[in-house]
């Protein structure tokens, strides 16, 4: 019983610590920064079909290429944290915050050591993301071939 | 070349996809790795039902770059390979239609962390 009324003393006062973001302008920042990288993405896809023998598959592979790098150099300058804390989900949801989601890690856990640190902690957010990627992919696959 | 109503849609669609994302961070408070693999997911869901071709014929990299495009990726690639090696194809061609993104993600991750310090802590 004790307990139980620690916890909710405790819960009282994380909630009133934790910052509070007003719904509405958090929705208008992760659209815009969202729709703003994925513009950005095009606009790359269009530079790269300008060079001669581009395909359509290649310049879509460079293009998350390129994405994923600027978004993991940015994360190394502390830049991409700071537009988080703006847009939210408009900074998680695009392939930039899977890179982001490997090189923050990566940095944070540096301290820890280079392979039990650096090499080992890097997919500790993005594991999961190539676990059930590789597994749906298999049984999308799998779907295809039986049916 | 420069097709301004396809910008338009890229940043709508993307933007509306990156909007739901934040509406389920705000209503059920999951965190970014439950968020990625969520839309993942709906990558790949979308792609197994046929739906994903025609929205990348609408609104181009305003849905394959979201993490649902990479979803779409592993899915197609799965399914190419699988129709035209078998079951090999199968186990192969998801992380190799994808490899191109982890490969370079896992190298930058290394790099950045070679030359940079992280930021966040003082």
């Amino acid at each position: 019983m004790e307990v139980f009324e620690r916890d909710k003393k405790y819960n009282e006062y994380l909630n009133s610590k934790i910052p509070k973001t007003k719904p509405w302008p958090s929705l208008f920042h992760a659209f815009w920064i969202g729709g703003l990288i994925c513009l950005f993405g095009e606009v790359i896809k269009d530079l790269l079909m300008l060079i001669p023998n581009m395909s359509v598959e290649n310049a879509s592979v460079w293009e998350s290429i390129i994405l994923i790098a600027i978004a993991s150099i940015l994360t190394g300058f502390g830049v991409y944290d700071k537009l988080g804390a703006y847009a939210g989900a408009g900074t998680i949801v695009p392939i930039t915050g899977f890179s982001n989601s490997i090189t923050s890690p990566a940095l944070e856990f540096k301290r820890e050591g280079f392979i039990f640190g650096l090499c080992a902690k890097m997919f500790i957010i993005s594991g999961p993301v190539i676990v059930c990627g590789v597994i749906a992919s298999i049984v999308a696959g799998l779907i295809y071939l039986i049916f | 070349m420069f097709d301004f109503l396809m910008y338009l849609k890229v940043f709508l669609i993307g933007g509306t996809i990156c909007m739901l994302g934040q509406i389920l961070v705000i209503t059920t408070k999951m965190t970014s790795a439950r968020i990625l693999v969520t839309f993942l997911l709906l990558g790949v869901i979308l792609e197994c039902v046929g739906a994903f071709e025609p929205m990348k014929e609408f609104a181009g990299s305003g849905v394959t770059v979201p993490i649902m495009g990479f979803g779409y990726t592993l899915a197609k690639g799965a399914i190419i390979a699988g129709e035209q090696e078998g079951l090999l194809g199968v186990f192969v061609g998801g992380l190799k239609a994808a490899a191109g993104g982890i490969a370079v993600a896992v190298t930058m991750a290394f790099l950045v962390s070679l030359f940079f310090s992280s930021k966040t802590k003082k």
